[in-house]
């Protein structure tokens, strides 16, 4: 049906197009945005890494390959990314089940509150958790330990383990989000049908639901797998104090380590490309994954899903999940606050000890703490709507004008989804500090456009999703009705894609408000973010500050999700 | 022997926005062995729901259903045997067909089930598909087959398990027209075929009345008829079930002095006779198009709105006091527009002038 209306569309495209053609100029003009917002970068790393004095020189990325430091990085980003994945999966998947066919109460509530974690920080949470279990100072350990008496910490965050822990606390609603979208759409006859056909319930879990739901599980896990691959934050805070490094981590610390010279950021690029062999490969097993079934699970006129009664089991597994939500959401936040208000790190949590001087310091006194306010407000704003508007046109293009080689288009669109966030800002360090006669280095300048290139793909795939609700016909009336080309796109297409476009603000603006590790290798003095402020102030270990300055930050997100919430409810009931 | 028996089988939900909706109120009936008996009514009438119950997808808010002589839902013991224990087969109105698997595992399934062994099942599934002209298909993917064939291989999937009861939920009303017609014929022959007792929900009339051998027309929540197809068309019990089983003229009209009085004609009267019985001094005249004549010389006399020819039948609108009406007719005698006729009705039913259910009433049920 879209194929043939979509043909139509663009035959009368192609009849106008002797004249001057708009769909090819904005064509051009796109791919010249991707290429050097996310192709240069990419290209200059692997220049760099290969080339030195413009001939071929491998040995740095054969030596830096056989360094046994970055083996073990590897090896321990792979691991990290294999129980997160594998145990956020787990988790998702037992959530999104109990809630979307098992007659637990408060269902609306616990699916908003499910949510959450996704909205969290991860970075955040990670300080958290430090907060709470590091081994000698942590709040529960140092409770645990004047219970029991003795020396040994209940648990130490600043293991594999404890990383593996707080990542998946914030990665697993990847699994529950796609689990339960996918199980509200099947179909529920699908399962009825197996019921009459004789199959008890554990069975049309088991041979029904399961099956049908298994390419959203995998999209779901890979969504995990390729976050936790290329995931900065968690490790950084956790592992950095008991030597435990990542594959970002290290490439992190080989740049910092030779305070921006030359040949640390070419050690940084040739781990970068290990990273994104890794990552590449991740994406490589998802298409595969994909593949094997896309399912039509239509929706029937059939009501709502038989639930299956819990019974003696309804309460134990309410408060599994009430545990779990304060586990994971409560109680980070409770600590990041509390720590915030109090008067210095490690004295007990009274209200005598309590004091907003911290968040007084954070707002109005630290030059530092403000100017980071201000610069993420700066840049989120900017790079969304910038990110935003370049992203519809493409978007634009690519679905609506359909011209010759669109394809080249959406490939380089969805390039930086498979670019790590560190990869990226390596990539616009070798880009953007003089290699084109423009030295970008130490300003916001820099900074805008690794945001402009990271976030480039949400906004592509939200504005895609927009354009392909407003059917060609659409256009195709205003042209019957006097209108140019130009003109049905001002007032027909661009009204009705609007609350989309709002959306995908919103879906830039707060994944930059909270963006950490693109920052954080290109901050210069005056031009820190709110990540790299709290990242910072808590590395130097002022943290009762850091907490006030996550707390902000936090605050903001929340209003900014609530927003996002209410835009998109109104889009709905139009 | 009666293979399925409701006993004042009632449901009611309790809704946020309207408070308590009674989706099926007090339905008793019984299905004989080896017949095809429909469910009709327009949607939200309950029909659907009470399906449901019969499978065991619903609870009962009250009565006790029985297939054969084994009781599956008893209220007021809170007796239930869960759907998988009734041996019932079932076809959806989406087909559902599991995608992820091919047409042969998608028909054993049940058989899988009660663990047969690989021989047997592999024989049940040939004759079921051979009897649902699926043969040949064994190795095919639901989705590289068209709605037809999908719907096939739900009515295998439901007979392979040799069920004595089908119950099916509008299942042709995904489908083409054309091929519509082609399954009902062989759904029927199935049923001929195989000796099942057949439970079919529709809102489609002409479906209804090809298939079945008693049917019942629900309304509201209540049954309103349970007959022959042929007993309810000639003798529709009340002006819903008149209206509901093809087109129809309601004239409503005042008795005085032995003679009809249309609403809104002072002047002229209906030549019809009134049933010895009727003692009321009001009536709503239920006619069907075609059975309307149309004289140049006599009747009530009118003058032609308007003219559709259509084929088969030509079509005139005009009005009977202020009551439009429809009629069509075959005649070669051709009105046209502006033209004095007269009108004669044929075949008269006649409803006491009653209130008609009100359409907010009708869409406060939409939610069940």
């Amino acid at each position: 049906m879209r194929a043939g209306q979509s043909l139509r569309g663009s035959e009368l495209r192609r009849m106008e197009g002797s004249r001057f053609n708009t769909g090819q100029l904005l064509l051009v003009i796109s791919t010249i945005i991707l290429v050097i917002t996310v192709v240069l970068p990419v290209a200059m790393i692997v220049y760099n890494v290969f080339f030195y004095n413009w001939s071929f020189d491998w040995s740095l990325f054969a030596s830096m390959l056989t360094d046994p430091d970055n083996l073990a990085a590897m090896w321990n980003t792979v691991k990290i990314s294999f129980f997160v994945t594998t145990l956020g999966t787990v988790v998702g998947l037992f959530f999104a089940w109990l809630i979307g066919r098992s007659d637990i109460p408060l269902k609306g509530l616990m699916k908003s509150l499910f949510v959450i974690p996704y909205m969290f920080p991860p970075f955040i949470g990670a300080m958290a958790w430090g907060l709470l279990l590091a081994p000698r100072a942590g709040y529960i350990n140092k409770m645990f330990m004047a219970l029991t008496g003795g020396r040994t910490p209940l648990f130490n965050i600043n293991t594999l383990a404890g990383i593996v822990f707080v990542e998946l606390c914030y990665y697993f609603p990847f699994v529950f989000i796609q689990v339960s979208g996918a199980l509200e759409r099947m179909d529920p006859t699908l399962e009825e049908s197996a019921r009459i056909a004789g199959a008890n319930q554990l069975t049309v879990i088991r041979r029904i639901t399961m099956p049908l739901v298994v390419p959203a599980i995998a999209a779901g896990a890979m969504l995990i797998l390729i976050s936790s691959l290329s995931h900065f934050g968690v490790p950084a805070i956790l592992g950095f104090s008991n030597g435990i490094f990542t594959l970002p981590t290290k490439i992190y610390e080989l740049i910092y380590r030779a305070s921006g010279s030359f040949e640390g950021i070419r050690q940084g690029a040739s781990l970068s490309i290990l990273l994104v062999a890794v990552v590449v490969l991740a994406l490589a097993l998802q298409r595969r994954v994909l593949r094997t079934g896309r399912y039509d699970i239509i929706r029937g006129k059939s009501m709502r899903p038989m639930l299956i009664k819990l019974r003696g089991w309804k309460a134990p597994l309410l408060a599994v999940c009430f545990v779990f939500l304060i586990v994971t959401v409560i109680l980070p936040l409770f600590t990041i606050f509390g720590v915030g208000f109090l008067k210095a790190y490690g004295v007990p949590m009274k209200l005598a000890n309590m004091t907003l001087n911290n968040f007084k310091y954070v707002l109005f006194e630290s030059r530092m703490a403000r100017d980071a306010i201000r610069n993420s407000f700066f840049l989120s704003i900017t790079s969304a709507v910038i990110t935003m508007l370049v992203g519809t046109m493409i978007a634009y293009v690519i679905v609506k004008i359909q011209p010759r080689g669109k394809g080249v288009l959406e490939v380089l669109g969805i390039l930086p989804y498979s670019i790590p966030g560190i990869v990226l800002a390596v990539g616009v360090i070798l880009t953007w500090s003089g290699a084109f006669y423009l030295n970008l280095y130490n300003t916001i300048w820099i900074i805008l456009i690794a945001y402009i290139a990271r976030y480039m793909a949400f906004s592509m795939k939200s504005a895609s999703a927009s354009l392909e609700q407003v059917h060609d016909s659409l256009e195709e009336a205003s042209r019957t009705c006097g209108a140019s080309h130009f003109e049905s796109l001002l007032d027909v297409t661009l009204p009705l894609i609007r609350p989309g476009m709002v959306a995908g603000f919103f879906l830039i603006f707060l994944p930059a408000m909270r963006e950490l590790t693109t920052s954080l290798l290109l901050y210069g003095p005056f031009t820190r973010t709110m990540g790299v402020a709290i990242y910072s102030i808590n590395e130097e270990g002022y943290t009762v500050q850091a907490c006030a300055l996550a707390g902000v930050a936090i605050i903001i997100i929340v209003i900014g999700e609530l927003i996002l919430r209410f835009v998109t409810r109104e889009r709905r009931g139009q | 022997m009666d293979q399925v028996v409701l006993k004042n089988v009632t449901k009611s939900f309790v809704t946020k926005a309207f408070g308590k909706v009674t989706a099926v109120d007090d339905v008793s009936l019984n299905i004989r062995e080896g017949e095809c008996f429909s469910f009709l009514g327009p949607s939200g009438c309950g029909k659907t729901t009470t399906l449901r119950m019969i499978a065991g997808f619903e609870d009962l808010s009250g009565g006790e259903i029985w297939l054969g002589d084994r009781p599956v839902s008893i209220k007021a013991k809170n007796f239930y045997v869960p759907p998988e224990k009734r041996q019932l087969g079932m076809v959806f109105q989406a087909f559902a067909v599991w995608p992820h698997l091919n047409v042969f595992e998608n028909v054993a399934f049940p058989l899988r089930i009660q663990r047969m062994s690989n021989a047997e099942i592999s024989d049940q599934v040939k004759q079921a598909l051979k009897h649902t002209s699926l043969s040949g298909l064994e190795e095919k993917y639901p989705s590289e087959l068209s709605g037809g064939q999908q719907q096939r291989i739900a009515l295998a999937r439901a007979i392979v398990a040799s069920a004595k009861v089908l119950l099916l939920d509008e299942p042709l009303s995904n489908l083409d027209p054309k091929l519509r017609e082609i399954m009902r014929f062989e759904i029927k022959d199935l049923q001929k075929k195989l000796g099942l007792t057949i439970v079919y929900v529709t809102h489609d009339q002409a479906e209804a009345m090809a298939l079945s051998d008693r049917m019942l027309v629900m309304d509201m929540g209540v049954v309103q008829q349970v007959d022959t197809p042929t007993n309810i068309y000639n003798n529709p019990a009340n002006r819903f079930v008149f209206s509901f089983l093809g087109l129809s003229n309601f004239v409503p009209a005042a008795l005085h002095d032995g003679l009809v009085w249309p609403a809104g004609s002072a002047s002229s009267n209906l030549e019809c006779e009134i049933p010895r019985d009727w003692d009321d001094d009001r009536a709503v005249l239920a006619t069907r198009p075609n059975e309307i004549q149309l004289t140049p010389e006599g009747g009530y006399r009118t003058r032609i709105k308007n003219r559709v020819f259509l084929g088969d039948y030509v079509e005139y609108r005009m009005d009977i006091g202020d009551t439009e009406i429809r009629v069509q007719t075959h005649e070669h005698r051709d009105f046209k527009v502006g033209d004095l006729c007269g009108v004669r009705l044929g075949k008269v039913k006649w409803y006491p002038a009653e209130e008609e259910i009100s359409d907010d009433e009708r869409e406060r049920r939409k939610v069940i």
